[in-house]
């Protein structure tokens, strides 16, 4: 198992050690072009979690490839980009210019742009002739059958799934308006842990790919949760902003949490929350 | 980043006028510079809250706390012997290398003021502004040569040019300020260029759920770009910092 950041909740040039108490960074998503992102305000708390609204913004590609992914490298931590676009050639271009990483997650499922036209499938057999690297796609469990979705990314060529992103919602303020200028925002911290455990689960079944598993996971025993749902790698997205020594924090955890479950290892909590039938449907 | 995270017991906590002093040990934490900030864990909420340090006595670091919302009302209700993780100090501070400092606070804007005329020394000019007489009982917190003033009558009449302004407080004072002292002078604002940050350095507010770069929800148009205020700042030089947007402080609880 391997503790990544989810994209979007960790700035490694500000925060180096962070990243290093981490087993891989994930960037902020990339696009081709630079972005400022959107108009504060951008985030808002929620009863059990939080709304951002914050609209890729990122340096662009060029400026990332040249400026930002150089002196990623130097911090020693396996790097994986996160890539974005508003078409599968957007995502292919950026995939094409990437070496020398760990991987690259696709990010398929932001709340807060305009979608792409393209199919999440069509973006991954774009990239998928575009590059070697591992591909993760990053889906959305707002899709109503997001084990659909997964299947279709792993016949186009994903080698694993990262699930899942923030759900799109609204937050009012106390005069009953929109609290983000945008309006909507991606809705995260603990109150998905629920739905990031079904959207694993389900494509855990449906699939045989590795998957990041992420949302709201706070804990050492949130993580053992992800990784008996299928998860093989976990992320730690909105606990990173209240607690930047979430990872050693979650680690240390890990070992109570265990003996808490009645398993030995964090390895050996892996699937035991899937379904009976899924070697089956695996094998099929 | 030299910041630090550490569980903090709470030592007191105690009525300033209508805001709230809490204190709390220190626990290794370096103070940092005034007009730096720290996340304080807000119990019971998802997301910490940022201060400024208002009084840094031996051992103990507190800050002034205005209940705006559920995460400030768990704060400012803490009590002798609870423990909050606390985490800083954070962002950049006021620069202290000025010749003629004016420390002007407006409402829960004198947060950092006590602690910035402390490192400051010689008893500084200092001008604090309130909305109501109820409000201005918290300038007892401040030394005792600062001018007090209530609305109506505002901190901008109070003589400010030719000063090296270090403000804070809300937005539209922040704007005056920084035109009062950009414009200044029979000179057409010629001393205040020469003088270092434009004649005026001003701590800024936004909602910021992480405090250290990481979130980017606290992005103020900064040099003409959305960049984010606890990277950036909050202290920034007067001409740096445009206005967000009058809905920031409505979204979620910021700088106090």
């Amino acid at each position: 198992m391997r503790l990544l950041n989810a994209s979007g909740c960790l700035d490694a040039l500000t925060a180096p050690d962070v990243v290093r108490a981490l087993d891989g960074f994930v960037t902020k998503t990339v696009t081709p072009l630079p972005r400022e992102g959107n108009a504060p305000p951008r985030i808002a708390e929620t009863a059990h979690g939080m709304l951002n609204a914050i609209g890729l913004a990122n340096p662009g590609r060029e400026r990332f490839l040249g400026d930002n992914l150089p002196r990623l490298r130097e911090l020693g931590v396996p790097v994986w980009v996160s890539v974005g676009g508003f078409c599968a050639a957007d995502y292919a271009e950026t995939c094409a210019r990437l070496e020398d990483i760990e991987a690259i997650e696709l990010n398929l499922s932001c709340p807060n742009v305009d979608e792409a036209a393209d199919s999440a499938a069509e973006i991954v057999a774009a990239c998928r002739a575009a590059t070697e690297l591992p591909l993760y796609a990053k889906l959305s469990a707002a899709h109503p059958d997001v084990a659909e979705v997964a299947r279709a990314v792993a016949a186009a060529g994903a080698n694993g799934l990262s699930l899942i992103n923030t759900l799109r919602a609204v937050a009012l303020d106390r005069n009953l308006r929109p609290a983000l200028a945008r309006g909507s925002g991606g809705y995260s911290g603990p109150a998905l842990k629920p739905v990031a455990l079904h959207a694993v689960r389900a494509c855990a079944d449906a699939t045989a790919l590795p998957i990041v598993g992420m949302g709201g996971v706070t804990t050492g025993r949130d993580v053992l949760e992800f990784l008996a749902c299928g998860a093989t790698d976990v992320a730690l997205g909105t606990v990173l902003f209240s607690d930047p020594d979430a990872p050693a924090r979650v680690r240390a955890e890990l070992a109570a949490a265990c003996a808490e479950a009645c398993v030995a290892s964090p390895d050996d909590a892996l699937g035991l929350a899937k379904s009976p039938e899924t070697e089956e449907k695996v094998t099929a | 980043m030299n910041a630090v995270r550490r569980s903090c017991r709470v030592t007191g906590s105690e009525r300033v006028g209508l805001y709230t002093l809490v204190r709390v040990e220190r626990n290794g934490l370096e103070p940092g510079v005034p007009g730096q900030f720290f996340m304080l864990e807000a119990p019971g909420r998802l997301l910490p809250r940022p201060f400024s340090v208002c009084l840094a006595p031996p051992g103990e670091l507190a800050f002034l706390v205005d209940v705006v919302g559920p995460g400030t009302e768990a704060i400012a209700a803490l009590e002798a012997g609870d423990e909050i993780a606390v985490f800083g100090p954070l962002g950049n501070g006021y620069r202290l290398d000025v010749e003629r400092p004016l420390l002007v606070g407006g409402g829960i804007g004198i947060a950092p003021l006590p602690y910035l005329a402390e490192q400051l020394g010689g008893e500084p000019r200092i001008v604090a502004g309130f909305r109501s007489e109820a409000h201005a009982e918290a300038a007892s917190i401040l030394p005792p040569q600062t001018e007090v003033v209530v609305d109506p009558t505002l901190v901008t009449s109070c003589h400010l040019e030719g000063w090296d302004v270090l403000a804070c407080g809300p937005e539209p004072m922040l704007h005056a300020v920084a035109a009062l002292c950009a414009g200044a002078g029979s000179d057409g604002g010629k001393a205040a260029a020469s003088r270092p940050y434009g004649g005026a350095q001003l701590a800024w507010e936004a909602p910021m759920a992480c405090g250290y770069g990481a979130c980017y929800g606290c992005v103020v148009e900064i040099d003409g770009a959305l960049k984010r205020l606890c990277v950036e700042g909050p202290v920034l030089a007067a001409p740096r910092a445009k206005p967000a947007c009058d809905k920031l402080s409505q979204a979620m609880e910021p700088i106090a």
